[in-house]
């Protein structure tokens, strides 16, 4: 019985229930893949091919599309999702010194694994808010006309949450 | 006759006599605070016993992000500029219930020193004849706003009036062409479709605004979805298609929320679903997400996504609008192409076709951004100058630093130098000038940004969002992303732009989608006009705007740029 109350256990409960109005779909994979991102948080192995299985789509498909799309991720994010907006705009406003103060500063770098720390960095293609440029979206907030030095008491406050 | 149909034929619009709030919610103000300033008007209104009866509006884009966090207080118009939650409490107490008006958060000119009370007053929208964003920043995205004013009466006069081939044929009269960057003519579009026989046909609204640097589609998304439908329904009466789709990045997820709310506000008035109207047209609307990837904008890596595939682009012809979707034909638009369709309805082809030169029919929304004073949308006919946008609405380039150049296009398009600011923005012009009007994002740079970074930055998003399906695209744009890296880092060689060149001409010729024909042109034009900065950088080892970071300190400089380590941002 051991086994039902782990909450990972759950979670793939949840994500069975879910892929259930998928099946027998055509053109329904990435909406699927979608909801399985929402419930994990990231899309690892066993998530994938558990898509694949109820789905009856080849695994080998289902990864394809994972490792296409950038919205996409086979791993962990830190409990804090810092996204810097490299779009014109916040280019031309300095995003790049700005990322990499990011990451002076947090000690990690996009793509990276974040199951240690607080802090995952990822790097987005314009979230269209370019009249405000350079843009960092913490979570689903966005936070307009960013310079290096407004970073260290933003994270601080984040750390303290 | 339906009596929804009744009212929708009658004109009306709302008369402003009442007190109401407008708070920008577009993302540029939702990213300084716009949000904590709605509650503190909200909680204010509410101590003082008023919340009943001054409604507090979140609108779509009110234009000017630099003014953010702005509001508009109805009847009199007045525009409040760079609010705090504390001087949201002041326009209550001073202006809703005092009667004055609070001279110190109104929008000062700092060219004429002028206040200026009404954002119609301002230089910024003075300049701007907005069609397109004619709800934007004005109502709410709730259908009943946009039912008072006038929304629904084109779809309307199409059902009762007009047959599927005089739409269309109002449609190719216009001159409209597509918005999204290709330029193709609408109307010829929708007749392709409606001419190709199938027993089942699509419309799908492309809302993967892909160039980063644009947001107007966003804006017309969240601050005016309706249109976006009404739009939709008129194509897909004109061309037979009885299902259609907005394809919408996940980037954008509260243009997701608002079109999702907005299908159904439509559904519950029955102006989708069957029998629509009572004129025997049926319609049905949904929407995908995509999920992060540029190439996704083009037609049929759009319809791959559809699919739920990786989003690969497949050779044309056929084209989507012979077989598409399920192999269907399949009508493709632009978010503001649609947004056009029920002016071009309502008020007749030729009054559409007087705005803009030969070709170039209608307004054009572009987004103001970069090195720029006032930055936002911009909504002007097709033919006006770039001076006029940069200077006479955007207000010039802050610190009086000297323009150097507009990018236009994103990353399929080009550069615009000092000789092109008197240039007529449309389709032909820019064409000629090595650029287009793509989907029209507008980046302003000064003498501090570097050109030759700008390939890099641009070389670099290609590279990184070619799909790897064809090969010129796939090596090409990473062979010349490494070339690029190398000139910008300090490590250029004689001969790198001979092999650039060569590169770019092989990627235009021979590479399978619209990614990886215009990837090079950013470089092709900042080459064009630039060449002695590439020069200087590969012979003199130095940058003449100062900003690329290994050059400068190789010269012993300590100023700051943002060329250098180029590879630490590289993925």
């Amino acid at each position: 019985m051991a086994v039902k109350t782990d909450p990972e256990e759950k979670l793939y409960e949840r994500l069975d229930r879910a892929l259930k109005k998928y099946k027998g779909k055509p053109g329904v994979l990435i909406a699927a893949l979608q909801e399985a991102q929402e419930i994990f948080g990231y899309l690892p192995r066993r998530v994938m091919i558990q898509v694949a299985n109820r789905l009856t789509i080849p695994l080998s498909e289902v990864y394809s599309v994972v490792s296409f799309y950038s919205l996409f991720s086979t791993v962990p994010t830190g409990k804090h999702r810092l996204e810097v907006c490299l779009g014109t705009a916040c280019y031309v406003q300095g995003a790049e010194s700005l990322l990499r103060e990011l990451q002076d500063l947090c000690g990690t770098e996009p793509g990276k694994s974040a199951a240690e720390g607080p802090f995952s960095i990822s790097t987005t293609r314009c979230v269209g808010a370019c009249g405000a440029a350079p843009i960092i979206k913490i979570g689903e907030e966005l936070h307009g006309e960013m310079t290096p030095e407004k970073l260290p008491p933003l994270l601080e406050e984040l750390e303290k949450e | 006759m339906s009596t929804l149909l009744g009212e929708l034929i009658r004109e009306r619009v709302r008369p402003e006599t009442e007190h109401r709030l407008l708070i920008c919610g577009g993302i540029p103000c939702s990213s300084k605070g716009c949000r904590e300033v709605k509650e503190s008007l909200d909680d204010e209104l509410r101590r003082r016993g008023i919340a009943a009866e001054i409604p507090v509006e979140i609108v779509g884009c009110i234009g000017d992000c630099s003014l953010g966090p702005a509001i508009i207080v109805y009847p009199e118009g007045i525009l409040y500029q760079k609010l705090t939650p504390d001087d949201a409490r002041t326009i209550v107490r001073q202006h809703l219930i005092g009667g004055q008006i609070v001279e110190t958060l109104l929008h000062r000119d700092p060219r004429s020193d002028e206040i200026l009370r009404q954002r119609e007053t301002m230089p910024f929208y003075r300049g701007q004849t907005r069609l397109v964003l004619r709800n934007c920043g004005v109502i709410s995205a709730h259908i009943d706003d946009y039912l008072k004013y006038r929304g629904y009466a084109a779809l309307a006069r199409a059902l009762t009036e007009m047959s599927p081939q005089e739409v269309i044929g109002e449609v190719k009269a216009s001159g409209l062409r597509g918005r999204g960057g290709g330029g193709f003519p609408t109307g010829c579009k929708w007749k392709l479709v409606r001419e190709t026989p199938a027993d089942e046909k699509f419309v799908i609204c492309n809302a993967d605004e892909g160039d980063p640097g644009a947001f107007m589609d966003r804006n017309i998304l969240e601050g005016d979805p309706h249109s976006i439908i009404e739009g939709m329904l008129i194509a897909g009466y004109a061309t037979g298609a009885r299902r259609g789709y907005i394809y919408v990045r996940a980037e954008y997820p509260i243009a997701v929320h608002r079109c999702r709310e907005a299908i159904r506000q439509a559904r519950q008035k029955k102006l989708l679903g069957k029998n629509i109207l009572e004129k025997g047209f049926s319609f049905e609307l949904e929407i995908r997400t995509g999920a992060g990837a540029f190439v996704c904008g083009e037609e049929t890596a759009l319809i791959s996504s559809l699919h739920g595939t990786r989003g690969d682009p497949e050779p044309r012809p056929p084209f989507p609008a012979q077989k598409g979707l399920w192999g269907k034909p399949t009508l493709i638009n632009n978010v503001e192409t649609l947004a056009n369709i029920p002016l071009i309805i309502l008020h007749g082809a030729a009054r559409f076709a007087e705005l803009g030169p030969e070709g170039s029919a209608g307004t054009k929304v572009f987004a103001l951004a970069g090195k720029v004073r006032h930055t936002g949308l911009v909504e002007v006919p097709l033919g006006t100058t770039l001076r006029q946008i940069v200077y006479d609405i955007g207000g010039g380039i802050p610190g009086d630093k000297r323009f150097k150049a507009a990018q236009t296009g994103g990353p399929s398009g080009g550069c615009l130098g000092e000789e092109s600011l008197d240039l007529p923005m449309d389709y032909d012009s820019l064409h000629r000038a090595g650029s287009i009007i793509g989907s029209g994002g507008l980046i302003v740079m000064d003498e501090d940004s570097c050109m030759v970074d700008l390939a890099r930055f641009y070389l670099d998003f290609n590279q990184d969002e070619s799909c790897g399906k064809c090969t010129p695209c796939r090596i090409g744009s990473k062979r010349m992303l490494e070339l690029l890296q190398g000139i910008t880092g300090g490590r250029g060689e004689e001969g790198d732009l001979e092999k650039l060149e060569q590169l770019a001409l092989l990627m235009k010729n021979s590479s399978l989608c619209g990614l990886g024909r215009t990837a090079p042109n950013p470089l092709i034009s900042t080459l064009r006009l630039f060449r002695d900065e590439y020069l200087a950088h590969i012979r003199e080892r130095r940058c003449p705007a100062g900003a690329c970071r290994a050059l400068s300190r190789q010269q012993g400089s300590a100023e700051e740029g943002n060329c250098a380590e180029v590879e630490t941002v590289d993925r």
